[in-house]
This record gives structure tokens, sequence and C-alpha cells, in this order.
């Protein structure tokens, strides 16, 4: 398949651009910094061994203005496009957000409203090729608020909730969307935090979304206890919810 | 001073200190200002621990891009955070492989460059360090220097098995190997003691290419250092199972065994089960993990030593010093107390690397766990003594123990080392734990 990947210079990302050339399927990363593309680029040629074509085209989350360029780079660079896939994000622990406007101002654009308007550019590329798979990484914190992540996790509710959205209405006009909830994962996005139980790999996560875009499975919660962890979750009262720290 | 919810950060021997790892995919900006750089903490001792105050230690294993693969020559560059593990799963079933590897694969290629490794073919291809191209270092005053044997020899030559000191490594090019298969060709072969199996050991080192023995570190008298010599060479494509090696199920130290589980009785029964299952194994082509990296099949192994953590011994023995020297330092340990020891690892070390500090040299090199209890530090030092009487040294990227005078005695070369050290970081302030304790370093 033809894959275009926000966000592969990274963490889950990174994982899943491995992954994703190792079983033969063509990528164009999608990020911010053109030279550090290019040698996660370089990373996923060497790892295909040439077989697959891996390319790269800029684009910032921050300003929403590329978002068609870069999808219309990538459908050119890799003769089509199947899958648009966006593991891209922004975290920062709560008490850095309440005393810094700007940061919270740039995680609620970033997670929630251009994460959305990517999608959109996306969504439209997709059906007009005649169907395709969104997958985008939402999070586990997006299910119930916590008190350590309210700004992200509010970002992340509203991303699945769009997510969800979307495909109901589209699917049945052959777009695919894929709402992946991670839960914690051990990636320099929570290297500061201390990993609860449960806490996941990047690799196997990766392996549980290209299992997930490939099934058309449309909500996937990764590692799998987080489903059930989750379930407990969302059905705590709310004097527990007030009371728990984590 | 550390509260018990302080973070506690150890090598592989699970002695802890205070100190956290920091993580980045970007490097070059973790390790500005950086005090040490670590990567999968799987040296023994506290080569890889923040210096006391230092604390926070920058991790390099998210920093883990293939950069660059040269088809042709074998040429590979990559950042400094590439484990051994992750090189092998891509590139052994395209019939590459690192030219030189130590026991285990759970090791960054920074940290194969710091510590100068070595493995079962040294007799035949040296460190790793021979092998390697070219490096890009972080420096102390903040900037990024590209070395190699051409360029900035000095800085080179101390940075490999420079442990880490004179820089931190962003990026390491090195020439890999081309293999006939991914498959090995063993064969094993028992001795009844030190001597003999030494003489066995440079024997094969004449037609294998990877030779190791092991001593059964509890037999004395007439049987002291009895053994068992693994030899291997790749596989040719006639001998080879068709396909790549599947992965390997592997296996998980659930909990610390409590102390008591690892006794003389227990390490006595282990050794001898080793040492007469050998005749069980005839001549065969095995997975290359299961011959390259035994140990790797048990996941965090180092728990079967219980909470008190345990060390490495490794030294080297120089041939100047005559075939019985081998002989005598076990005496030594035996006499110390320390054999109660379930790995003893025995092998022929060829000529001297380039770099300043680097470990191996012509000679016997033996390594044997010590589980860590009171009388430890006197083992050592004991040990320590008699392998500066026999002219030999250790290895720091085993060592918990050894004192700064014994290391200085070990080592006429630490003068040219520090000389270049200083040249590069005249206010050291790249240190480590193990700097401070065995160079003396400022803490």
């Amino acid at each position: 398949m033809k894959a275009a990947l926000l966000g592969g210079t990274k963490g889950i990302g990174r994982a899943l651009g491995r992954l994703l050339v190792e079983k033969g399927h063509d990528v164009c990363l999608l990020g911010r910094d053109v030279d550090d593309l290019e040698r996660s680029a370089d990373d996923l040629r060497i790892r295909s061994a040439g077989g697959r074509s891996v390319s790269a085209a800029h684009c910032d989350l921050l300003r929403s203005e590329t978002f068609a360029p870069a999808l219309d780079q990538a459908t050119e660079k890799l003769g089509g496009l199947d899958w648009v896939i966006v593991t891209a994000a922004t975290f920062a622990p709560q008490e850095k957000l309440e005393s810094d406007r700007a940061l919270a101002r740039d995680l609620l654009t970033t997670n929630f409203t251009n994460t959305i308007l990517f999608c959109e550019e996306a969504r439209e590329r997709l059906l007009a090729r005649g169907g395709g798979t969104l997958c985008v990484l939402s999070s586990v914190s997006g299910d119930r608020a916590r008190k350590p992540v309210i700004l992200y996790g509010a970002s992340k509710a509203g991303l699945s909730a769009y997510l969800e959205g979307l495909d109901h209405k589209f699917r049945g006009r052959g777009l695919k969307t894929i709402s992946v909830k991670p839960g914690f994962v051990k990636t320099g996005m929570t290297a500061g935090l201390s990993p609860p139980p449960f806490a996941g790999e990047p690799e196997g996560v990766a392996k549980d979304i290209l299992a997930a875009i490939e099934r058309g499975t449309p909500a996937l919660y990764t590692p799998a206890t987080w489903r059930w962890v989750m379930l407990v979750m969302r059905n705590l009262p709310r004097f527990v919810m007030r009371r728990i720290e984590f | 001073m550390p509260r018990p919810e302080t973070p506690q950060l150890s090598g592989w021997g699970r002695i802890a200190v205070p100190g956290r790892e920091i993580f980045s995919e970007d490097l070059r900006k973790l390790t500005e200002n950086a005090t040490l750089t670590r990567g999968l903490g799987r040296s023994y001792g506290d080569s890889s621990l923040p210096p006391p105050g230092g604390f926070e230690v920058a991790s390099t294993v998210l920093a883990d891009r293939i950069l660059a693969f040269d088809e042709t020559t074998g040429s590979l560059r990559a950042e400094a955070g590439l484990s051994l593990r992750e090189l092998i799963r891509v590139f052994l079933r395209r019939s590459w492989f690192t030219p030189v590897s130590p026991g285990t694969e759970y090791v960054t290629l920074g940290g194969m460059v710091a510590a100068d490794v070595h493995g079962k073919n040294h007799h035949v291809e040296g460190t790793f360090g021979a092998h390697v191209e070219e490096l890009l270092l972080r420096v102390a005053d903040g900037r990024i220097v590209r070395c190699s044997p051409a360029v900035e020899p000095d800085l080179f030559w101390a940075t490999v098995g420079g442990m880490g000191l004179t820089g931190h490594i962003l990026e390491v090019q090195f020439r890999m190997k081309r293999v006939p298969t991914p498959w090995i060709f063993e064969e094993r072969e028992r001795f009844g003691n030190v001597d003999a199996l030494i003489e066995g050991l440079k024997r094969s080192a004449k037609d294998w290419p990877f030779t190791v023995g092991w001593i059964d570190g509890m037999a004395r008298g007439r049987s002291l250092g009895r053994g068992v010599l693994n030899r291997g060479r790749w596989a040719e494509p006639s001998e080879a199972p068709k396909g790549a090696p599947p992965p390997l199920r592997r296996f998980t130290v659930p909990v610390d065994f409590p102390n008591w589980v690892l006794n003389k009785w227990s390490i006595h029964a282990f050794n001898a089960l080793i040492y007469h299952g050998h005749v069980w194994t005839r001549p065969r082509v095995i997975h290359p993990e299961i011959f390259w990296y035994p140990l790797d099949r048990i996941l965090r192994w180092n728990r079967i030593y219980g909470p008190r953590g345990f060390t490495q011994y490794q030294c080297v023995l120089p041939d100047s010093a005559g075939p019985s020297a081998a002989r005598r330092f076990l005496d030594v340990l035996m006499g110390a107390g320390g054999a109660d020891s379930f790995l003893c690892v025995i092998k022929d070390c060829s000529a001297e690397g380039k770099g300043m500090l680097s470990f191996p040299r012509p000679g016997i090199s033996i390594a044997i766990d010590l589980a860590v209890h009171s009388g430890t530090q006197r083992i050592v030092d004991r040990l320590n003594e008699a392998v500066i009487a026999e002219g030999g040294r250790i290895y720091l990227a085993k060592d918990s123990f050894t004192r700064a005078e014994h290391f200085r005695a070990m080592e006429p070369r630490l003068a040219k080392w520090s000389q270049v050290r200083r040249r590069w970081d005249p206010g050291l302030s790249i240190r480590s734990a193990q700097s401070v304790r065995v160079l003396g370093d400022p803490a």
C-alpha cells in the first residue's frame, strides 16, 4: 500500500514506519524538520533494502496551510495514496500547561484543531480516490478526564469524537477511519513520567496499529490490556475520580 | 541526601546509585551539558552511572536510526543508540554481521565503542574499535567533532575503549562483515584442567574463527580449571538449513531470587551439568543467537543473584606471565574464597588494539561472576594484586570494586590517555561514578 505518515520520525511513528517498509509498503514521511525527515527516510530505505519507495515531504502541524501541499506532494511521490496515518501530537504535563497559556494553546491547536484540519484534507483526497484508510493516534486519556491530563485529555477526547463520527459517516463510501487509543507507551514523549503497569513498547504498539489498519478496526486500544483498564476507568463514579491522582 | 524515593540507577550487576536516565531521540540536544551518556546499561559496574552529585545521565537508546549503508563495502553508519540486537535483526538475514560481538546483543553501538568490546573472534578480528571508521562526538566544550584513525586520531583512539569519558558518542560508522549463511557450525571439546583447556584454545585458534572456554569454577586440585571449549564458524550454504533463523522464544526471570538460591551446592550442580552434559552435543549447525548469546535467552537473568547484586571480575593475564599464569590466578581465586561462581569464561586474546585504554592484550582473559557480599572488596583486592604481579589488567566495563591505586599499577597507558582526555575536557566535565572511583576524578 501507499502510506503517508505524519509523525514518523519519533516514538510510535518511527516504529510504525519501520514496520510498514518491512512489510512491503511504500511510505512518505511528513514532518516539520526536513533534515530530520531525511535521516528517518534513510533509516527506512536501508531497512527496506531498497525494495520500497521511501520519501519525505514538509508538513507542520502548527501551520494548517502546509497540509494540502504536503498531502499533494505525498500522493505524487507515492504515485497514489491508500493510507494516511497521523502519529504526531504534542504532550506536556498538566502543571506546565496550567502556567503557560501559549503552550496550552499550541497543544490544543496541534492535537485538536489542526489534526482535524489535516484529517479533513486527507478525507477529501482519499474519498476522491474512491476510498482508503485514515488512521489517527488519539489516546486513552480522551476516554475519561483525569487530573494529570486535563488539557491533553480534552484535546484527545475531541479528536476521538471526530474520528468516530467520520467513520460512521464515510465507511459506507470506502473511507475507513481508525481511532487508535494507546495507553502508556515508553517513548520520548512520556520519558519524564514514571511508567505505570501495562506500559507498552512502541514496536508492539506499531504491530497492533498495522493489524488494525489491515482489518479496518474502527477503534483500537493498545497495548490490549488498556481496553479493560479504560472500561473500568470510564465507569468509576465522579467522587472516586475526584480523589485519585493518576 | 538521597531519600528512599530518590530514583536509583544501576549497571547490569544491580549495585545502584542515585540517578536517572533522560531520554530523547535528539541526541545532539540531549548531550548539551550532559555529564555522561549511557546506552543499554549492560556494563556490569558503575561505568554508565553518574558521578556523586551528577544524578542525570543522557540515554542514547531512542537515537537508533541507521543513517547509511554501503552494500559493497559493508560500511554502516548509525546513531549511537542502535542496539546490536536490532542491527542483527535487520542485517543477518541479508548475510551481514557485526565484525565483533560481545556476549550479549543488548548493547548499543556507542557502548561497543566506549568499552571497545571483544568477543569469541578476538584472536582473528581484534576488538570492535579496529573496525570503526569514524565517530561523531560531542566534546566537553559543546562542539561536535568528527574523528577517525586519520582525523583527530588521538581523540579517536582515546574514545575507543575510553568508557565514554572523552566525549558523548553521537554516531558510529564501522565495517560489517559478510557471512556465507546466518547459521553457525559449532563443536565442543572437554578438557580436564585449565592448562589443557588453554592449550586447546590456542590449538583451535588456528582453524576456528570463534572460540571460547567455559570453566567449572568449583573444580579443585588436579581438575582445577577443567572445562568445555566451544568453537564455531559460520555454516556453509551446503550444511545450513534453508531460510533465516526464526526468532527465539525468550524467558524472563520474573522476580529477584532469594540470596540463598545461589549457593555452593546449586552452583556445583549447574557446573557439573555443563561439564558432563557436553558428551551429548555432537558437532552441529545451530541458531546464531544460541551460539553468540546463550544468556540473552533468559531476560533479566541478573535477578538470580538476588537483591544484593553481583559483579564480574575480568582480567587478562599476558603471555609474558608464562603458561601457568592462569593456574596461579585460579589458585588465588580459590584461596580468596571467590570461586563460588556459576559463570567463569576463558578466552585467548591476540594483539592489543590501538584504543589507548582498550582491555585485551595478547594472553589469557578470565571472567568470573561474583555475588556481592561483605567480602567482595577483599576478594577483588586480592585478585587485583595477583593480576598486577602477573603484569595483567582488568576490564573496566565489568568492574565495580577496583581501587584507583590498583588500576594505576595495571595501566602504564593511563597517563597518555589522560593527557588526550584533558586536552578535550580540561575541566573533566564528562565523568562517571567509575571515573571518580578508578581514575580519581573530582566528585
